[in-house]
């Protein structure tokens, strides 16, 4: 008669357990994903304030606590990748982390009127554990969370978007200047994508569209307000672009 | 640093050590693979022939013909790990998770069909020359070996069927009905792992009834004789 199994259960038990914290990590990491989108939509939705009160620091620094919360939870993160191959889980987290990279380069632009590099965004992920009671050197352990190349790509090209509705709002209030600095602006962006072209990742070229028709609208606006700002009274202005850009996008529904 | 600036850094970058290097190694690690699923064919070629009538006598000289295969399958596996970076595993796992795979299964239903026993995850990973835990380097993911235990349940299930054919009622089947308990520990999620643990229930049910016919097939047989 064959010789009996090996104890099945006891190595099940194992791999049980094995695949359990898998699970369980791509859970924690999934939720904290989830966390700090939502927040950093908020902080958009707060920045966007700033095209109609007159204190612009006061939001800014209302946003910077909000996206100092969101960094807490970058360096929970940060705690869960220790030691793990982070290929294995980026599909969780990197949602979040587009989104935190779009709202702190919105608020950079905001501030300074430039775009936020790869580098001062990961020089704000570097976290300094405090030293525990017991240790005998108290040497401070660091962590870090770095944003990669593609994933600050895509925060930024998903930035496009609010840049292109801040422009449209601020003619609304009748400033002047903002529409022209943020059609600069964009032009340079875009034109730093179409360099890279398909040569990124895919999932890059793929906003390039979007990006395109941001940029189509915020020049078209311009446009309108160069030549035809001065005939129209101040508080129609911002009829006049609600209404122009219906039409385009009637134009490209029909399209 | 000008928006310019910025995306000519992050263009070098794409261009440089990390992105567009994958399109490299990607040719290298398919090739390889490539090379390890002609082995893998040759293996399932082999053991597949037990399911013919003939095809139980000889099984000892295919399990036998079969071990000088996984000889090759190391040495080639080997050369996989040399293709890209110790710890970017994860990266480019997608391309050869299938292979491996079915290397877990052809493996453990080799040691199955010598033994009647069931390989642990450390066994098949010796066998192939890999590790088990990610760290010590190109390892058996626990749910590639798990998958690879699920593709032997199914081929166990048509060995019931095949061998009552042939004549052979001797076969020990009961083994679908330890892993369907064993499995039934693991916290599966709904992923194609589950959906292969799915199908088990069906193979058990298969090996079952075809187990309980045989049984009373020889009882029969034992009565006509008697009669006689």
């Amino acid at each position: 008669s064959p010789p009996p199994s090996p104890p099945l259960h006891s190595f099940h038990l194992l791999l049980h357990q094995e695949l359990d914290t898998k699970h369980d990590k791509h859970e924690r990491l999934v939720k904290l994903s989830r966390d700090i989108t939502i927040e950093s939509k908020r902080t958009i939705f707060l920045l966007h304030r700033v095209t109609s009160v007159p204190d612009v620091e006061e939001v800014l620094t209302e946003a910077d606590l909000k996206l100092d919360g969101v960094r807490l939870n970058i360096r929970m993160i940060a705690e869960e990748l220790r030691g793990e191959d982070l290929h294995q889980f980026h599909r969780a987290f990197t949602p979040g982390i587009q989104e935190y990279v779009e709202a702190v380069s919105f608020h950079h632009f905001i501030r300074h009127r430039t775009l936020i590099s790869l580098e001062e965004i990961n020089t704000k992920l570097v976290f300094v554990k405090e030293p525990e009671g017991q240790q005998p050197m108290g040497t401070p352990q660091v962590l870090t969370f770095q944003v990669t190349p593609t994933d600050y790509l895509l925060g930024v090209a998903d930035l496009t978007g609010e840049l292109m509705r801040m422009c449209i709002s601020s003619v609304g209030n009748g400033d002047m200047d903002t529409p022209f600095q943020v059609s600069m602006f964009l032009r340079q962006i875009h034109d730093g994508f179409s360099y890279i072209g398909n040569t990124g990742p895919y999932e890059v070229s793929k906003k390039l569209h979007t990006l395109r028709q941001s940029l189509s609208k915020v020049e078209d606006a311009c446009y309108t307000l160069k030549v035809r700002g001065s005939e129209i009274p101040k508080h129609m202005l911002a009829d006049v672009f609600s209404s122009r850009t219906a039409m385009m996008d009637q134009d490209e529904g029909m399209a | 640093m000008s928006v310019t600036e910025m995306f000519s850094y992050i263009q070098a970058f794409l261009s440089a050590d990390q992105e567009i290097r994958a399109d490299v190694l990607l040719q290298d690690i398919r090739k390889v693979v490539q090379v390890l699923e002609q082995t893998a064919r040759e293996i399932l070629t082999l053991l597949q022939s037990v399911h013919q009538p003939s095809g139980f006598k000889e099984i000892p000289s295919k399990c036998t013909k079969a071990k000088e295969l996984f000889c090759t399958v190391r040495t080639q596996l080997g050369e996989l790990k040399n293709k890209f970076p110790v710890e970017q595993y994860y990266r480019f796992h997608e391309h050869w998770r299938f292979v491996l795979q079915r290397l877990a299964f052809l493996a453990a239903f080799e040691v199955y069909l010598e033994s009647a026993c069931l390989m642990t995850r450390d066994e098949v990973a010796q066998i192939l020359g890999i590790e088990v835990v990610r760290k010590k380097g190109f390892h058996l993911d626990v749910e590639d070996y798990l998958a690879g235990v699920l593709i032997m349940a199914s081929e166990l299930s048509r060995l019931a069927v095949n061998s009552v054919t042939a004549g052979d009622f001797g076969r020990p089947l009961r083994i679908s009905n330890e892993l369907d308990s064993g499995f039934r520990l693991l916290n599966l999620k709904n992923d194609p792992l589950r959906k292969r643990y799915d199908g088990l229930k069906y193979d058990v049910e298969k090996i079952e009834v075809v187990y309980d016919l045989s049984i009373r097939g020889l009882t029969k047989e034992q009565e006509a004789g008697g009669n006689k």
